[in-house]
This record gives C-alpha cells, structure tokens and sequence, in this order.
C-alpha cells in the first residue's frame, strides 16, 4: 500500500520545527509502525538525508520508550496499545498519516519526534522506590495480604512511563503515571512504610517539573497503553490529603 | 531466554552490590590523563565513523552481519561453517570501515551515530562468538557442534576438557583474543546430564 | 501554617478547592430551585416574595450568602487561572491533529469547563444584576400581605419574563450549566477521592440525573411565566 506521512521534524529544542511530507510505496500491511518508519529511514540515508529520529527499544509493548502521536493519538488508533505494537494493517492504502511527538512543557523536544522524559525519572526518584530489603520471592510470600489488593496493586504495576498520559491530557497533567506508581507501591506491605512521604513528595516534584492540573478528564486511561485506570488518581488524591493533613510528614 | 542472556536474574545483585561499595567513591575527576585517554580513544572511534562516507547505511550492514549469524552461528553449528562465518565476518568488518555511510555529526543527537558504533561492537562480537564456537569441542546447552552429538540427536558432552566458562581478552583487531579459562569446579554436587527422553 | 500553604499552592490543593466550591455551588442551586420554584405557584406571587423577604433577612441566610459570594469568585478565579496554567503545560506548539477520546466522562463537557464557566459566571452576573440587586438596592413596588408590607420580587420576576428574549437567555444558560454539571459533578467527588468500584457508578448516575433535571427545571419556570402557566398550588394559608 502507498501512504503519505507527515512527520514533525525538528533539528535541535532551540530550533524551529515544522511538518515535512514523505510519500512511502510497497508498505506492507505486515510490518509494524517502526519498521515502516525504518524502511523511510533507509530510504532517506540512501538519498544521504538526515533519517527521522524517534525512539525505540524493545519494539515489544513492554519498556515504554516508543513515543509518537499519529494522527492525533497517543500511540497511534489502537487503545492499549503501544507505538511499536501497531502494524500498518490498521491503515489503509492512501492514507495520510500525520505523526508527531508527545508534545509538553515538561518534555522538551530534543530532536524530531524525540523528546526528553526525563521529568518522569525525577519524579521516581523523588520517592518512587522502596528504601526497605524486599528480600526473596519467599520473604514476600511470608507477609500476607488480600488477593484484591494485590491485583490492583499489580494492575498499576503494569505501568511503563511511557508518557502517553501527559501527552493526551489536555492539560499535560501527569496525574495517571504518578498515582500509578504512588498506588502500586502504597498498596503493598513494603511499601507502606513510606507511603505518606512518597505521595507528597512526588506530588512535589511533579508540580515543579510544569506537568499542568488534572481535571479528571479521562483522556490518559483513554490512551494508556496499559489501560491504567483513572482510580489511581482518586487513590493518589486520597493518599496526599490524607498525608498533608493527617501525617507527620511535610516534604 | 533474554533472562537468561543478558543476566536479568543475576544484574539486580552484582550491580547493587557493586554501587553499593562504590558509594564512598566521590566524583572521579576528568582532567586525569586516564579520562583524557577514553575520551579520546571514543572521540577517534566516532570520527572514524564518521569521516568514512560510504554509501551503505549502518542497519544494512547489520542485517547482513545478522544473516551470517543465523547461518552459521545459531543453535545449531559446526566448524566449517564456523570458520567460513569468520572469514565473512571479518571482510564484512573490512567493508564496513570502507563504506559505511553515517549521516548528520556528532554534535547533535545523532541516533546513526549510536546505531554504528553499536554494529561495529557486534561485528566484533559476532566474530568472537564464532571464534569461541570453535574453540568449544562438545556440545553444551545453546552451543550444538553438529560434529559432536549422541545417538538420536541428543548434546554430547566433554566435561573432562571443557568443565570451563571462556572469558576471552581483546587482543587486537587482527589478532585472535586470548582465552582464559574460568573452571568450573563442582564440590558437592556431580555434573550430571539432563535427559528429556 | 507552611504545610498549608504549600498544600494550597499544589496541584492537587487548587483542584480541591474547585471541587469544595463546586460541591457547596451544586447543593446552593438545588436549594435555590426549590426556593424558585414556588414562582409557579398560582396565588399572585405571595408565597414567593414571602420566602424572598425571609431569605434576605434571616442571619443564617445572610451568613451563607457571603460563603456563596466568596465560593462563587474563588471558583470563577481558580478556575480562569488553572486554565491559563493547564494550557501553558502544553508548551508552545499544539497539536496538528487533536482527538478527544476519554473514558468516564463526557468529552465535550470535559474539555471546555473553562468556557461553560465563563458563559455561567456572565449570566450570574446578568442574573444577579436583574433580581439580586433589584432587591437590595432597586425601588420595588410593595405588597400586601395581612397587614405586613414586603418587596414585591414575583412582579419584578414576571416582568422580566415576558420578554422572550430574556427566557431564550435563561433557557440557555441551563443548557451550559448543564453541561458544566456533567461533567463537574462527578470530577468533584474524583478530586476528593471519594471513589469506589462499588459506589462510583452510582455518583455518576446521580451526577447525570443531576445535571439534566436541575437545570431543565430551572429553565420550565421563565418558560411557563412566559406562558403564564402557574401549576403548582399554594401550602401556604
């Protein structure tokens, strides 16, 4: 099938971007997004251009580092599905395709349809972690705890960091990836400890880092590839009051 | 298998133990001249790269370097084809020096860049996993020497001569590397082969 | 006081104080409907302007009315100035292709609270400027009531309402706070966190029934005056 991409090329964060046209033959309904974007790449070395630069890792749905817009959605058409687990059937022949970055303040774009998320590590750091020596599969297996709880604790596990949320908030919120973090490990034993900290202090961060306010819209469980649910968000919201206003703590 | 491979069970040990004793190491000062040396010695390997201009793109010479691979380096191995993949893989190395073509500089972020510094380290892996196959005279695990099998097609080992892990040091881009071996010495437990019949 | 003020100036501190304003603005219009409603009631307004003199004169009253005041321009200003930031958190360049998939919500609603505020803070204003001030400071015609003398409201209020193009501007003013209501409703409780698998549904259908029947029987009152239909009758001897 022949497709017609428009893709945001930008050279450098301080530089002006702007969407340039490519017009693709032989695409085959097989491949998937990336290797259609490979292919255009080859082709524009050939012709000793600068190829799109994008990002990529597993290219498996799995480690959250594909991040593009197409056509207008996080991830492309498909929900719960990441960049590189769309595949070209899910377009027709002659179809024009527009692809972009996730765009926000917080993300700075360092190149064409790459950008800079490490705003999300930040936040992680500010307290997305265990301080306690989980031990062994046995150890965990030692402290009881209700079935339901770990299935919603794992359920917001399965988060990747991708960024999809913030791109797809119309806020640039990144309210979902956060309470998904703060609910997965507040949820469990290990990480009680810690968890009126945690909530404020990645609250904290999150706001320093300029992602914009939640006002519940829904967009980022919409396009989550994970379908983490926006009770996270009440969750997290339940969390940081409960911290500010009956803990100790003051991060 | 990637767990297995690229040691996922095994990482969150040794590295936490390792930073672990690294914390009281404060920043490690850039002006030494053994910093000065690494950066150098990458900042060649860039321009190399760079400089040579070809007309072959990086992906297309790892393709190919994937093709000799499965040929002749998968699961299933034995020494001709063995031999046969080094040779190919060092011309393969040869053209790649010759006419690899990496766009843009390294003054910005340059994905190419990454790309080909990376096909040049497995074109060098690629050829020592040929190099090791052929060293290794028995079948174990993911290595089956076709030369070297049981009845009905099942793994022969030698544990006598290779009870060994090889670590092999770089000798040299046209020399052979240097085997060292690791022994595996069993002291409560007897080596035992595993049947699935 | 410094944890306070810190919780007041994060994200999620702003967001609880449109949610509080909002809750305290969504039970203030149930009970002012139940306070107009007695507009349609067909004894020339008495019960009505009874009720009006007492909601202008009862401490209580008045003492709730400045929570109203102050609820109303702090979610108006909140709300204008968490807009301006949540759209400055896009950065510079927007979308070429915008889309509006969600899941728990109406999306229309959803994305355009500020501009539906906006419409509903100018008819407040509109509103208030007709009726509110009117009675406090507007040269009423009196009436009668068993020897005591009250501001005749109902005659100002039908007055108003004869003119179609006054009721057109009532009627769809309900229209946006409809639709405010959707989606603001439920968002409310979400912000509290006053969620649950098994009674979130519920709120949400509260939230909608809320949304369509409140405001659809504020808008029948100016309709049915325009009309000069008055259904109800009096429980007030």
């Amino acid at each position: 099938m022949k497709v017609t991409l428009k893709i945001w090329r930008q050279s450098g964060n301080d530089k002006k971007g702007q969407f340039v046209e490519y017009k693709l033959d032989n695409v085959k309904k097989e491949m998937s997004f990336l290797e259609m974007l490979d292919v255009l790449n080859e082709q524009l070395i050939q012709k000793k251009e600068q190829p799109v630069a994008f990002e990529h890792d597993c290219r498996e749905g799995i480690c959250g580092t594909c991040n593009m817009v197409i056509n207008g959605f996080p991830h492309g058409p498909q929900q719960g599905t990441t960049t590189c687990q769309l595949h070209m059937r899910h377009f027709k022949d002659g179809d024009t395709i527009w692809i972009e970055p996730f765009r926000a303040k917080a993300f700075p774009i360092i190149r064409d349809l790459v950008v800079d998320r490490a705003a999300f590590d930040r936040i992680i750091q500010a307290g997305g972690y265990v301080s306690v020596n989980t031990g062994q599969a046995q150890d965990a297996n030692a402290i009881p705890i209700q079935k339901e709880i770990v299935s919603e604790a794992f359920d917001a596990a399965a988060c990747i960091g991708c960024g999809a949320c913030v791109a797809a908030c119309p806020n640039a919120s990144a309210m979902l990836f956060v309470s998904a973090k703060v609910s997965h490990l507040s949820m469990l034993p290990q990480g009680k400890v810690e968890a009126k900290k945690r909530a404020q202090a990645m609250v904290k961060q999150m706001d320093e880092e300029g992602f914009g306010r939640c006002s519940n819209v829904t967009a980022c469980e919409a396009e989550c590839p994970k379908g983490i649910s926006v009770a996270n968000i009440a969750r997290l919201n339940r969390e940081y009051l409960g911290s500010v206003f009956t803990s100790e703590v003051n991060a | 298998m990637q767990g297995l491979a690229d040691g996922y069970f095994v990482i969150p040990y040794t590295i936490g133990n390792f930073l672990a004793n690294e914390i009281r190491t404060s920043s490690i000062n850039t002006s030494l001249p053994e910093f000065e040396q690494a950066e150098n010695e990458v900042r060649d390997r860039i321009n190399k790269l760079l400089s040579v201009k070809g007309n072959q793109s990086v992906e297309s010479f790892h393709r190919r370097l994937g093709k000799i691979m499965w040929d002749y380096c998968g699961m299933s191995r034995n020494a001709d084809g063995l031999s046969k993949a080094r040779k190919m893989i060092q011309a393969l190395r040869e053209e790649f020096y010759r006419d690899v073509f990496v766009p843009g500089t390294d003054k910005e972020y340059n994905p190419e860049v990454e790309k080909a510094l990376r096909v040049a380290d497995f074109i060098e892996l690629g050829e020592l996993m040929c190099v090791d196959a052929l060293t290794r005279n028995e079948s174990c695990g993911g290595h089956f020497r076709e030369e070297y099998q049981e009845e009905g097609g099942e793994a022969k080992r030698d544990d006598e001569n290779y009870a060994f892990v090889s670590a092999w040091q770089f000798n040299g881009m046209d020399s052979d590397p240097i085997l060292h071996k690791e022994e595996l010495i069993f002291e409560n437990v007897e080596l035992k082969t595993r049947s699935y019949k | 006081m410094n944890w306070f003020t810190n919780f007041l100036s994060s994200s999620i501190g702003q967001k609880i104080i449109m949610s509080l304003t909002g809750l305290f603005l969504i039970t203030f219009l149930i009970v002012h409907l139940t306070g107009n409603l007695q507009l349609l009631i067909h004894d020339e307004g008495k019960q009505f302007n009874l009720y009006a003199k007492f909601m202008t004169t009862n401490p209580l009253i008045k003492l709730t009315s400045y929570l109203l005041y102050a609820s109303i321009l702090l979610h108006a200003v909140q709300g204008v100035v968490l807009w301006q930031k949540n759209k400055n958190a896009r950065g510079n360049q927007g979308y070429a292709k915008k889309t509006n998939r969600v899941v728990g919500t109406n999306s229309f609603a959803a994305s355009n609270m500020a501009w539906l505020g906006i419409v509903i803070f100018v008819f407040i204003g509109l509103h208030l400027y007709q009726f509110w001030l009117q009675m406090k400071l507007g040269n009423l015609p009196m009436a009668n009531y068993d020897g005591v003398e009250v501001k005749n409201l109902y005659a100002i209020v039908t007055q108003t309402y004869s003119n179609p193009v006054y009721v057109i501007v009532y009627v769809f003013s309900m229209a946006v706070i409809g639709f405010h209501l959707l989606h603001g409703f439920q968002s409310a409780f979400q912000t509290l966190g006053l969620t649950h698998k098994k009674y979130t549904p519920l709120i949400k259908g509260v939230g909608t029934i809320y949304a369509i029947a409140v405001p659809l029987l504020f808008a029948i009152i100016p309709v049915l005056i325009y009309l000069k239909i008055f259904p109800l009758s009096s429980f007030l001897h």
